[in-house]
C-alpha cells in the first residue's frame, strides 16, 4: 500500500516534528530553569503518549504508569554508578516491559474494570516490595543517583519524545494498531476475525510500559536521591490519565497538549499551593469528562468544522448538530 | 496458642472494618456501575471529622450521627448531579463505566486534598476505652472489641435493609437488571443515588471506627481504597456477602502475614487475588 500524503491530516505531524527539531537547539540559549522545565514536560509527553497508545484505542484504563516509571527510577538508582545513561534507559525499559508482560498476561484475559483495579494496586505492590527490600535486606532508605548533567537529561528526554512519537505513529498505521482499535470497538468481533486479542493487548501494554520505564530512568538522574515513596508515586499513574482526558484520548495531538499544559501548571503551582492545585486538577478532570468527552482537540475540531460549514453553506441552517 | 488467638481476633476486627468499606464499594459498582476510586476519601474525611469532633468534646458514638448522614448526603448529591448527567450523555454502558471511573479520580483529587488542606499530614487520635483485657491468653484493647461489635451491627443492619425493606428490594432489582427494574416501576435514578449515598455512609461508618483506635491521618484514604478494591475483587464484583467474606479473608491474612513481616501484607493480598483470578475470575461469591 503506497501512502498518499494528505495535507490536512498530516500537517500535525510536520508541526510536531518541527517543534521537536526546534527543541534540539534550546540548550544553546536556554537557562537551566528552561531546560529542567522542558525535560519535565517531555517526560509527561512521553508518559501520556505511551499511555494513550494503549489505553486510547483499547479502552483498557491502565493505572500502572507509576510502577513502570518507578522501575525506571530504580534501574537508574542501582546501576547509575557503573553504566552510561542509554544503558540505564534500556534496562529501565526492559524491566518495565517484563513486568507489564507478566501482569498483562494474567489480567488482560479479563475484561474491563479488573484490569484497572490490578494496575491500580500494582503501584502499591511494587512500592511495598521495594520498601521491604530496603528495610530488610540493604537496611538503607533510598538510593543516590548519579547526575549526568542537565543537558544530557534534556537530550535523553528529547530522544525519547522523538522515539515515542515515531512508535505511536507507526503503530497507529500498522495492522497491530488496527487490531488494538478493533479490540476497543468490539472485542468479540476482533477475535472472530482472527486477532489474537490477549497477545495483542499484552504486547501493546508492554510497549507502553517500556517507554515509561525509559523516561523514568532519565528522570531519576535529575533528582539525585530516590526512595520508594517518590518513585512508585500514584501521581505518575493519575497524571497521564488526566492529561489524556483533558487533551483528547483518541487523538494524536491531545496527549501532547494535555501533558504540556498540566506539566507547566504543575511546575508553577505545586510548590506554592499543592493542595489547591490538586483540587483544581480534580475539578478540571470532572468538567473535562462531562463537557468535552473528546478533549480539547475534539472541541477545537468541532469549532473549526462549524466555521467551515457556515462559510461553505452561506447561512445554511442545518449545522445545528455539527 | 495466644499468638494464634491474637491473629484471629485482630484479623476478624480488621476484617469487619474492611468488609464494611468493601460493602459500600461493591454496592456502588453493582448497582450504579460506578467504580468509585474516591471511596476511601469518604472514610478519611469521616475519620478525621469524628476525631476532631471528639477532641472538641463530643461523645465518640454520637459522632456517627453527624458523619454518617453527612456522607450520605454528599454521596447522594454527587450522584444526582455529575453522575446522573454523565449517564445521560454517555452513549452506552461501557462508555459510562469507564468515564464514571475516570470521574471518580477527579473526586479523589478533590476530596483527598480538601482533607490534606484542613488537617495536614499529622495523625489524630483520642482515648476511648483504650485499656487492654485478656481473652483466651491474648491481650486486646477494649475499643477494638467495640469496633468489631459496631461493624457487625452495621453489616447485619445493612443486610436487613437490603432484604426486608422496599428500598432494599428496589436496589436488588436494579442490580439484577436496570431496564427490567425500570419497567417494573422502580425509580432507577433515585435508587442509584441512594446506593451511592449508602456506599458513602458505609465508608464513613468504617471511618469513625478507624478513628476510634487506629489514629488516622489525612492520607489513609488511598490505601483503604486499594484494600477495598482487593476485597471486592476477591469476593466478586457486586456481591455484598462476597465483600464481607473477602474482608474477613484479607483481614485474617493481613494479620497473619504482618506477624511475620508487616511490609509484606500488600504482597500477600495481591498474590492471593492474582491466584484467585486465575482459578476463578468471578471472585469467591461472584455471579
Amino acid at each position: 500500500m503506497i501512502y498518499k500524503f494528505n495535507f490536512r491530516k498530516d500537517v500535525q505531524y510536520i508541526v510536531v516534528a518541527a517543534v521537536v527539531i526546534f527543541f534540539a537547539f534550546v540548550p544553546l540559549f536556554g537557562s537551566t530553569y528552561t531546560l529542567t522545565l522542558s525535560s519535565t514536560i517531555m517526560m509527561y509527553i512521553v508518559m501520556s503518549l505511551s499511555w494513550s497508545m494503549f489505553s486510547g484505542p483499547t479502552g483498557y484504563i491502565s493505572l500502572a504508569s507509576g510502577a513502570f516509571v518507578g522501575l525506571g527510577f530504580y534501574a537508574s538508582g542501582f546501576l547509575s554508578s557503573s553504566l552510561p545513561l542509554p544503558m540505564l534507559m534500556l534496562v529501565g525499559g526492559l524491566v518495565s516491559f517484563a513486568l507489564a508482560a507478566i501482569i498483562g498476561a494474567v489480567t488482560l484475559r479479563l475484561r474491563g474494570v479488573y484490569f484497572t483495579i490490578f494496575t491500580f494496586c500494582l503501584v502499591e505492590l511494587v512500592k511495598a516490595v521495594m520498601t521491604w527490600y530496603e528495610i530488610m535486606i540493604v537496611r538503607k532508605r533510598g538510593l543516590n543517583v548519579r547526575n549526568f548533567g542537565t543537558d544530557t537529561a534534556f537530550y535523553a528526554m528529547l530522544v525519547m519524545v522523538a522515539i515515542t512519537l515515531i512508535v505511536v505513529v507507526v503503530i497507529k498505521r500498522s495492522r497491530f494498531g488496527m487490531a488494538l482499535t478493533g479490540i476497543g470497538e468490539s472485542e468479540d468481533a476482533a477475535s472472530h476475525i482472527g486477532i489474537h486479542t490477549t497477545r495483542t493487548k499484552v504486547f501493546g501494554f508492554a510497549i507502553s510500559a517500556f517507554l515509561m520505564g525509559t523516561v523514568g530512568a532519565v528522570r531519576a538522574t535529575m533528582l539525585h536521591h530516590i526512595d520508594p515513596g517518590s518513585s512508585f508515586n500514584m501521581m505518575f499513574s493519575f497524571l497521564p490519565v488526566l492529561m489524556c482526558v483533558f487533551g483528547g484520548m483518541k487523538t494524536f495531538l491531545g496527549p501532547i497538549i494535555g501533558a504540556a499544559v498540566f506539566a507547566i501548571l504543575q511546575y508553577n503551582l505545586i510548590t506554592e499551593m499543592p493542595q489547591i492545585y490538586m483540587i483544581i486538577f480534580g475539578a478540571i478532570m470532572i468538567l473535562a469528562i462531562l463537557f468535552m468527552p473528546t478533549g480539547i482537540v475534539g472541541v477545537y475540531e468541532r469549532v473549526i468544522n462549524r466555521i467551515k460549514k457556515g462559510k461553505s453553506k452561506k447561512g445554511g441552517t442545518d449545522d445545528a448538530n455539527a | 496458642m495466644s499468638t494464634v488467638v491474637n491473629i484471629v481476633i485482630y484479623g476478624v476486627i480488621m476484617g469487619g472494618v474492611y468488609g464494611l468499606i468493601a460493602m459500600g464499594l461493591t454496592l456502588q459498582y453493582g448497582v450504579g456501575k460506578i467504580l468509585n476510586v474516591s471511596h476511601g476519601e469518604f472514610l478519611m474525611l469521616s475519620a478525621m471529622t469524628s476525631c476532631t469532633l471528639v477532641k472538641a468534646g463530643l461523645h465518640p458514638l454520637l459522632s456517627f450521627l453527624i458523619c454518617l448522614p453527612a456522607a450520605f448526603i454528599i454521596g447522594f448529591i454527587i450522584n444526582i448531579t455529575i453522575y446522573r448527567y454523565l449517564r445521560k450523555v454517555s452513549k452506552d454502558e461501557a462508555t459510562f463505566e469507564s468515564n464514571a471511573m475516570l470521574m471518580s479520580f477527579g473526586l479523589y483529587f478533590i476530596l483527598a486534598n480538601i482533607g490534606l488542606k484542613i488537617w495536614g499530614t499529622l495523625s489524630k487520635s483520642y482515648q476511648y476505652y483504650s485499656y487492654p483485657v485478656k481473652i483466651l491468653g491474648a491481650t486486646i484493647a477494649v475499643n477494638r472489641l467495640i469496633i468489631l461489635a459496631i461493624a457487625i451491627i452495621f453489616i447485619v443492619a445493612f443486610f436487613i435493609f437490603l432484604n426486608k425493606t422496599r428500598i432494599g428490594k428496589s436496589i436488588r432489582a436494579t442490580s439484577q437488571s436496570t431496564t427490567a427494574a425500570a419497567m417494573m416501576g422502580v425509580k432507577i435514578n433515585r435508587t442509584m443515588a441512594i446506593c451511592f449515598g449508602t456506599g458513602g455512609l458505609l465508608a464513613a461508618a468504617a471511618g469513625v471506627l478507624i478513628g476510634m483506635a487506629l489514629s488516622p491521618t489525612a492520607q489513609v484514604g488511598l490505601s483503604n481504597t486499594v484494600i477495598a478494591l482487593i476485597v471486592v475483587v476477591l469476593g466478586g464484583m457486586g456481591s455484598i456477602p462476597g465483600a464481607v467474606l473477602g474482608g474477613l479473608l484479607i483481614g485474617l491474612v493481613g494479620q497473619a502475614v504482618s506477624f511475620i513481616d508487616s511490609s509484606l501484607v500488600m504482597v500477600a493480598n495481591y498474590l492471593m487475588v492474582l491466584i484467585l483470578l486465575l482459578l476463578r475470575p468471578k471472585g469467591l461469591l461472584g455471579r
